[in-house]
């Protein structure tokens, strides 16, 4: 029981897991693309949270059937704000792919250390 | 039983997000990054996140990985690696992940029916769906009716987006001798996959509209329905040379879509305000409050679905133009 | 007990297709070199669909859901081999050779 509970947790570990992840892509990697992967990998870290904590047990998804009685759903406002948020990180990620592709024409390279030292 | 499968899920998503790091060739990150993508958006299926996970799978694996591989072709795939730092950084990165997974103790635990977040306005929107509207889907109705202005900023930060792509990759690169190569002829020579695709690609754009016009009553609306549509497209583009794919839905019609799209949401809460409610407020747009609901909400989400549709395959193009330049 | 029968038969589906799905994810692990694996996987794409389908949908019955699995079924077995297809050419295309004696790391590489 004690183990269940703990359990219930796991989705919140792999949350911080993954965000952690993407961070250090963020911090540690130099090329500028890698960057952005460890970027929307943070986004969906949180992507995962926010969907976590619409989970309602025994719920189903928020379409409301008719006739059936007593029907526990699952909260649609997280829903609503991933929902939105990922069609708008996959444009802002293309815009950042837009600068890098201009940074790759003007210094012929997507290394930061390069760039840096180009400069 | 399914909770089982959600944890070998979870463990996946940990292994593929590792995995994506830690390979030095830009090419495979990006294809991990799409089966990241799929493994997302089956754990939002599981926690009964259905729309989302329809958004995550037609976006995240479809049209996300299509863009970075455009990008990377005007890049390069490989890595340089670095020397030095990386105690440090595993160090931080670490310390941070223990704090957040101590700080996660205090939140309510999965599932958990009294959490806060269940407490405060979802069980009014549950509630009131389907006495304002009168369809079944309360996503579709609190994104379209209810969070109408948060939707409608959500538009405008993919126009806004879209636009600062056409912008930046707009200009000439700066190298002068770039001659155009022969005309990009997609995968013309495979005869397989053109024939299948052939026979998906109006099919797919088939389900992107039942996805438009059905998402009062089941998973669907806008933003999945222009993601779908925008992956046919993509696909059409992949088998038979980006120059057909401008020759059936040419650059103009795209920005009109986009800014169509984005001007038809904005209008039509001008029109709410005009016909005497507040913006963005349906119910005077007919003389049944719900009827008037239901227009709005259908008009919006076609709104939507134009802009993202539209802005999604200016954005491909523009990075698929650059690559024939360079 | 034609419902039991239904049942059953349907388990033995299920199951025989997860069996392929897993022999096909050890083939794609333990064979030698890019073409094996790819030939190892493609049993995932056919076979282990048109087992677990068939198996689901004898668990749905005379339903709408049915139709929906059918259909994806469909779309399955139309793109799962075509993408095998394309796989193995552009493999071939930029240089592969089919030869079951090169068993190196270096085609690891070229597969991933």
């Amino acid at each position: 029981m004690k183990l269940l509970e703990l359990l219930g947790y796991f989705n919140y570990w792999v949350f911080a897991i993954i965000l952690t992840v993407g961070l250090y892509a963020v911090i540690r990697k130099t090329n500028l693309i890698k960057k952005l992967i460890g970027l929307s990998i943070f986004q969906s870290a949180v992507f995962l949270m926010y969907i976590t904590m619409d989970k309602v047990e025994g719920g189903t998804a928020p379409i409301i059937q008719t006739g059936v009685e007593n029907q526990i759903f699952s909260n649609p406002l997280p829903q609503v704000l991933i929902l939105t948020a990922i069609v708008v990180g996959v444009s802002t990620l293309a815009l950042g792919l837009a600068i890098v592709v201009r940074i790759n024409e003007s210094y012929g390279t997507i290394e930061e250390r390069e760039i840096l030292d180009a400069d | 039983m399914i909770f089982v499968f959600a944890l070998f899920l979870l463990t996946l998503l940990v292994i593929t997000a590792l995995a994506i790091v830690h390979t030095e060739n830009l090419f495979v990150a990006v294809m991990l990054t799409s089966i990241f993508s799929l493994l997302m958006a089956a754990n939002f299926f599981i926690l009964d996140a259905a729309d989302v996970a329809l958004t995550e799978a037609a976006v995240g694996a479809g049209v996300t990985t299509v863009i970075f591989l455009s990008a990377l072709a005007l890049t390069g795939e490989r890595e340089k690696p670095r020397v030095g730092g990386r105690n440090i950084a595993l160090v931080t990165v670490g310390i941070l992940a223990l704090l957040i997974i101590y700080a996660t103790f205090d939140k309510p635990r999965l599932g958990d029916p009294n959490a806060p977040v269940h407490q405060h306005v979802a069980p009014w929107y549950l509630e009131k769906t389907p006495e304002y509207m009168g369809f079944p889907n309360v996503v579709t109705a609190v994104l379209s009716s209810f969070r109408g202005y948060d939707t409608l900023g959500e538009v405008f930060v993919v126009f806004a987006a879209c636009i600062g792509v056409l912008f930046i990759l707009g200009v000439r690169p700066p190298r002068e001798s770039l001659e155009p190569r022969d005309e990009s002829s997609g995968l013309r020579h495979h005869l397989i996959p053109q024939v299948v695709g052939r026979l998906l690609v109006p099919f797919i754009v088939l389900f992107g509209l039942y996805v438009q016009f059905h998402g009062e009553y089941g998973p669907g609306g806008g933003f999945q329905a222009g993601a779908i549509i925008a992956t046919g497209v993509i696909l059409y583009a992949l088998l038979e040379g980006e120059a057909e794919a401008l020759r059936a839905v040419p650059r103009s019609v795209l920005l009109g879509m986009v800014i169509g799209g984005a001007m038809l949401f904005g209008s039509v809460g001008v029109v709410c305000m005009l016909m005497g409610g507040a913006f963005l407020d349906y119910s005077v747009l007919a003389a049944d409050p719900v009827w008037g609901q239901q227009l709005g909400i259908l008009i919006i989400e076609a709104g939507v679905g134009m802009a993202v549709c539209g802005a999604l395959l200016s954005i491909f193009h523009a990075f698929a133009a650059r690559e024939s330049l360079s | 007990m034609i419902d039991i029968g239904l049942d059953i038969l349907s388990w033995i589906l299920l199951t025989l297709g997860g069996a392929c799905v897993l022999i096909g994810g050890i083939g794609g692990l333990r064979l030698p070199n890019f073409y094996t694996r790819i030939h190892a996987a493609s049993l995932t794409d056919t076979m282990a669909t048109l087992l677990i389908f068939a198996g689901m949908m004898l668990q749905a019955g005379l339903s709408l859901p049915t139709l929906k699995l059918l259909a994806i079924m469909l779309f399955l077995l139309l793109t799962g081999p075509t993408a095998t297809y394309a796989l193995a050419n552009a493999a071939l295309l930029s240089g592969l050779k089919p030869d079951a004696e090169t068993v190196t790391d270096n085609d690891k590489g070229h597969a991933g």
